[in-house]
């Protein structure tokens, strides 16, 4: 671990100046702590934002939630809005890691969580999301856990967490903070961006953009499916997972949005398989129609050309579960 | 005194059953438990050494070539770096299990990416860590390394002592009414303990203590001694508690040379603690199989030929290899065998002991192929292995020692509810899950090995129970006691047992399942001789005194110890040593597991529903800790069968999934309810406490019966562990 400054953040605005100075900031510290130890991530100054007061969730004007980016991924998932209203998303929380992280890693700390390519962890091998321009030994090494979506020649990396495809499937936006207290809000879906030419930047974030709270819109009834496919029963990262908010009208697809992980350097998020599903009735042809559009461009790697047929057969098994449980009640 | 006994023949007097105290075979609570629950157990790392730095092994980042230089300049520059360490009494790889002398040494000559070749010494783990991370080395890299066991035109080697041709098998095989001709596979594993390795080297003069974590401390000395050119009579190793072994910490690693090395240099105690990614950088892998197993069977299923013949890998120079075959020699009948192993030397880190070597992935291999013949000849599988339990070993033709392998096989079969599976594969289905019932047999060879103890009966009544065996969670404080407490009379609670030192006698050290058998046996003889003695002060033959609960009894006149010893220390050492018995009979323990599984028959994933494994292995010394030997075996089992693989990439020979993320030991949610049955036995054959080893037998073909399972489950037969989900897509019934 290289030697670093520590610093507490007061306030927010202090944090974003504290951010745009050359600081991290650091929140649970499930994910930077071993990476710092790695020496994976270096930064030389810490900036410690657990005491801001931005661990509260509370109601919004339009009847969704607001989720303080300092929320434990623990409580969140425990909330009774949260499990009530946001089932996907309580369930795709309860998938990730362990108690005992989910104890300690945050709602915006869990957003920031980077890769877990098993080169970008190894600083003897080269990867173009550390160091960039040094290349990318994933792309013919082994990359069982990589992408097969959104290609990069530069990098095949993915986005590893849970909660974030379910607050994508959610509609959910993020808040922001900006140095000079400027603010935006970004859809979580276009918060994670591709790797294209820049694998080493996971998200929109500049310098100094401090993550402050994730709402959510008013509640979505229906079925709320939160399906991970992983290699052992807990403790995996998803292989694949689906995540699918979806009601039914006169035993039509109504309301549709699913999400995907594990399949890209970001959440998944594909509308035109959505817009192919609403307005249909559920048969087995339509559900091969829409994994044929989602994995229209899918490009396997090798060791994870096997995502291609689970997708598949992961997402024709959610729409089927979310038809039929629909048809059931 | 010192009471020494040759297993040269059987020894049928049982003396534990006739003891009143009655501790040995009850499940007793281990006495060193609440130490570890609290934390006062202390581990290597642990000791609180006055003045102690910190070293961090470097690791070499070319998988073959020749370190030209290393910047040590730069690095002492560095905030708290103290020394840069590499020489050519540095090990190449760990010593193997009880190799008794340092393995390869020089870290110049590079053979594979991960070999630690410097220390950084600090006076903080964070410093020496960091400047570990930045020391600038420079290499000549070759281009000529070999990464892959199976490729074209690699060069093998064929150990000469474990080739077995007896009859023709060619001509068994085309004169069957049944055969199984297939090849099979098992990846690398790492035993990943818990506790990482780590050694702390303190000098006084010209004297050495290591506060370390190992498996087998007498060879252990003389390995360091040897490494670093110094008499064995100057190291003092200390390990008490070990935090998980597994083989793993079976012989002297770099940790221990290096931490030696610099501490002398320094002048000041070193600890050397590797991080879980060295863990599986440099530790002693287990060697990845490939099994070519063919089985000719009659008309009725009775084997006529087998052969086993497996292809494993490792570093230039090694002389271990996996010995696939162990149990394949005597397991199952068959007039015809050709049996034989090849090694390919790549350049991967060392090959060498991972819990069961041999059996761990030799059996399963073996039950997936008798599987598979039971489904061509449609023969019940637990009827299969039955009509193949040779009368005598079928190549030495020596009778067994002991085997309660029918029994095994019934007693698991009904316990289990076997009769209730479909013998047609794919039959059912709950909802989304394919549900399916397998079976294996379990065997492990039974090995006894010198150990020596020394017990002491206090003037106060206690006793003192002192060897340099070790505990590598196994239960060792409590058999120990538990053998001691019965011979001499004494409840738990007044024996103490004292382990992990070399200045304790030499005991076999734990390893090969043999631990329990040989150190409980030391303990045993040196309590007999003890017995003597205090039957001389009763006026009474030995077989006629009875010890119980603190008072020595014979003849109707009862006496406390304490008023027996009059204020005198009785000490006596007992020795075991391995004779005649070892060549005069087979001597294995066995068992059988029944599994029942449920494959997600739209994503692929597998989980073990129960499990039954029901084992016999001479008399159990507790119940409670054998059985958590056999939980333990199985849990590596369900990993072995579905998670558990080190990933290599092919173009360097580097492990890729270093951590507890990526690399997948089961967790608590993929294990389910395990039932274990130890069956009753007595094995005269094997050591005065008729116990044979254990711990290991847990996994002696366990995953096998998973793989079983899955194929009862789908119709799928997996010939290649791990059976993760993507080898079980292809054949899933359409999503």
């Amino acid at each position: 671990m290289r030697p670093f400054d520590y610093n507490r953040a007061a306030n927010t605005g202090s944090a974003t100046e504290a951010g745009a100075d050359g600081g991290t900031f650091i929140a649970g510290g499930t994910n930077l702590l071993d990476l710092m130890k790695l020496e994976v991530m270096a930064p030389e100054r810490l900036v410690d934002i657990n005491r801001l007061d931005l661990g509260e969730m509370s109601d919004t004007d339009d009847g969704g939630l607001r989720i303080g980016a300092l929320v434990t991924n623990s409580d969140c998932a425990a909330d009774q809005r949260v499990r009530r209203d946001y089932g996907v998303l309580a369930r795709a929380i309860l998938a990730g890691a362990s108690g005992q992280l989910r104890n300690k890693a945050t709602t915006g700390g869990n957003l920031c969580q980077r890769t877990r390519c098993y080169y970008f962890y190894d600083t003897a091998m080269p990867c173009n999301k550390r160091e960039p321009g040094s290349g990318c030994q994933a792309m013919e090494g082994f990359n069982r856990i990589h992408a097969i979506l959104g290609a990069s020649d530069q990098c095949i990396a993915t986005y590893p967490g849970d909660m974030a495809v379910a607050m994508c499937a959610l509609g959910a936006k993020i808040e922001i903070e900006r140095p000079g207290g400027r603010r935006r809000t970004v859809q979580v879906v276009d918060f994670h961006k591709l790797a294209g030419d820049t694998p080493e930047k996971d998200n929109i974030l500049d310098d100094g953009d401090l993550i402050t709270a994730v709402t959510l819109p008013p509640p979505v009834k229906g079925t709320h499916i939160y399906r991970k496919v992983r290699d052992r029963a807990s403790y995996a990262f998803a292989l694949v997972s689906v995540a699918a908010v979806v009601t039914m009208e006169n035993d039509r697809f109504d309301h549709v949005a699913l999400a995907f992980g594990g399949l890209a350097h970001k959440p998944w998020r594909e509308k035109a398989v959505e817009d192919l599903l609403k307005g249909e009735a559920p048969s087995a042809a339509l559900f091969d129609e829409a994994a044929d559009c989602l994995l229209a461009d899918a490009q396997g790697h090798g060791s994870n050309d096997f995502k291609i047929p689970l997708v598949r057969r992961t997402l024709k098994a959610v729409l089927r579960q979310a038809s039929e449980e629909r048809a059931a009640t | 005194m010192t009471a020494h006994m040759k297993m040269d023949g059987p020894d049928q007097r049982r003396k534990l059953d006739n003891m009143r105290q009655g501790l040995t075979g009850k499940p007793l609570d281990r006495p060193d438990g609440p130490l570890k629950v609290s934390g006062l157990a202390t581990y290597a790392h642990e000791w609180d050494v006055p003045d102690c730095a910190y070293g961090m092994l470097v690791r070499a980042t070319i998988a073959k070539g020749t370190l030209t230089n290393i910047d040590r300049e730069a690095a002492l520059a560095m905030p708290g770096v103290l020394g840069v360490y590499s020489e050519k009494r540095f090990l190449r790889n760990p010593a193997q299990g009880t190799a008794n002398v340092a393995p390869v040494q020089g870290v110049e000559e590079i053979h594979y990416l991960g070999q630690p070749i410097a220390l950084v010494v600090a006076e903080t783990f964070e410093q020496a860590r960091h400047a570990a991370q930045n020391l600038s080395i420079s290499y000549d890299a070759a281009d000529d390394g070999i990464f892959d066991p199976e490729a074209d035109g690699i060069e093998t080697e064929r150990p000469q002592d474990d080739q077995l041709d007896q009859g023709d098998l060619d001509k068994a095989m085309a004169d069957a009414a049944f055969t199984v001709d297939q090849v099979y596979r098992t990846p690398g594993h790492n035993s990943v303990a818990m506790e990482p390795h780590c050694s702390i080297a303190s000098w006084e003069g010209d004297a050495l203590t290591l506060r370390g974590s190992y498996q087998m401390l007498k060879y252990n000395r003389n390995e360091l001694a040897d490494a670093l050119g110094i008499e064995a009579e100057k190291i003092r190793i200390v390990s008490p508690y070990v935090g998980g072994g597994f083989g793993s910490k079976l012989g002297i690693s770099q940790e221990a040379v290096s931490a030696a090395i610099a501490a002398k240099d320094l002048g000041r105690p070193v600890c050397v603690t590797l991080t879980r990614q060295q863990v599986l950088d440099s530790v002693m892998r287990r060697s990845e199989t490939r099994q070519h197993i063919r089985l000719s069977a009659d008309k009725d299923g009775n084997l006529t030929g087998l052969g086993q013949d497996c292809l494993v890998s490792n570093l230039p120079g090694e002389d271990f290899y996996e010995p696939v075959l162990q149990a394949t020699h005597f397991v199952y009948g068959g007039k015809n065998r050709k049996l034989g192993i090849e090694v390919a030397r790549i350049n991967r880190m060392c090959a060498g002991s991972v819990r069961a070597p041999g059996e761990a992935v030799g059996m399963p291999m073996l039950e997936i192929a008798m599987d598979e013949l039971a489904e061509a000849s449609g023969i019940d599988p637990v009827e299969l292995r039955k009509r193949n339990i040779p009368q005598n070993h079928p190549e030495d033709d020596i009778p067994y020692s002991s085997r309660q392998f029918a029994e095994a096989l019934d007693e698991g079969a009904k316990r289990f509810g076997w009769d209730k599976r479909a013998p047609e594969p794919a039959q059912r289905r709950e909802g989304e899950w394919l549900i399916g019932m397998g079976m294996a047999s379990a065997a492990r060879v039974n090995m006894l090995s010198e150990s020596c103890a020394r017990v002491t009966l206090n003037a106060d009544g206690t006793a003192t129970i002192e060897t340099d065996m070790t505990d590598i969670g196994t239960g060792t404080y409590a058999i120990l006691a538990q053998i001691a407490g019965d011979m001499l009379g004494l409840p738990m609670d007044k024996v103490e047992t004292k382990l992990g030192d070399t200045d304790f006698p030499a005991s076999s050290g734990s390893g090969g399942s043999w631990g329990a058998g040989s150190s409980g046996s030391s303990v045993f003889l040196a309590c007999d001789e003890l017995r003597r003695t205090l039957a001389k002060k009763m006026g009474c033959e030995e077989h006629a005194l009875d010890l119980h609960n603190g008072a020595a009894s014979s003849d109707g006149k009862t006496v406390p110890i304490i008023d027996l010893l009059g204020g005198e220390t009785l000490s006596a050492e007992g020795r075991i040593e391995p004779g005649d018995t070892q060549e005069d009979r087979g001597q294995a323990s066995f068992g059988s597991y029944f599994a029942e599984v449920a494959v997600n028959a739209t994503t692929g994933e597998t989980r073990v529903r129960r499990m039954t494994g029901t084992f016999s292995a001479g008399r159990i010394l507790n119940e409670k800790t054998a059985t958590s030997q056999c939980y333990g075996g199985i849990v590596w089992g369900i990993g072995m069968a579905l998670t558990e693989e080190m990933a290599f990439d092919s173009r360097d020979g580097h492990v890729v999934n270093r951590d507890f993320a990526e690399y997948h030991i089961p967790v608590n949610l993929d294990v389910p309810q395990i039932e274990v049955v130890l069956l009753d036995e007595r094995d005269d054959w094997a050591n005065p406490i008729q116990a044979k080893g254990l711990g290991e037998l847990g996994l002696c073909g366990a995953a096998g019966a998973i793989l079983n399972a899955i194929y009862n489950a789908t119709g799928i037969r997996v010939r290649e562990f791990p059976a993760t989900l993507d080898k079980l897509l292809d054949g899933l019934p359409e999503a």
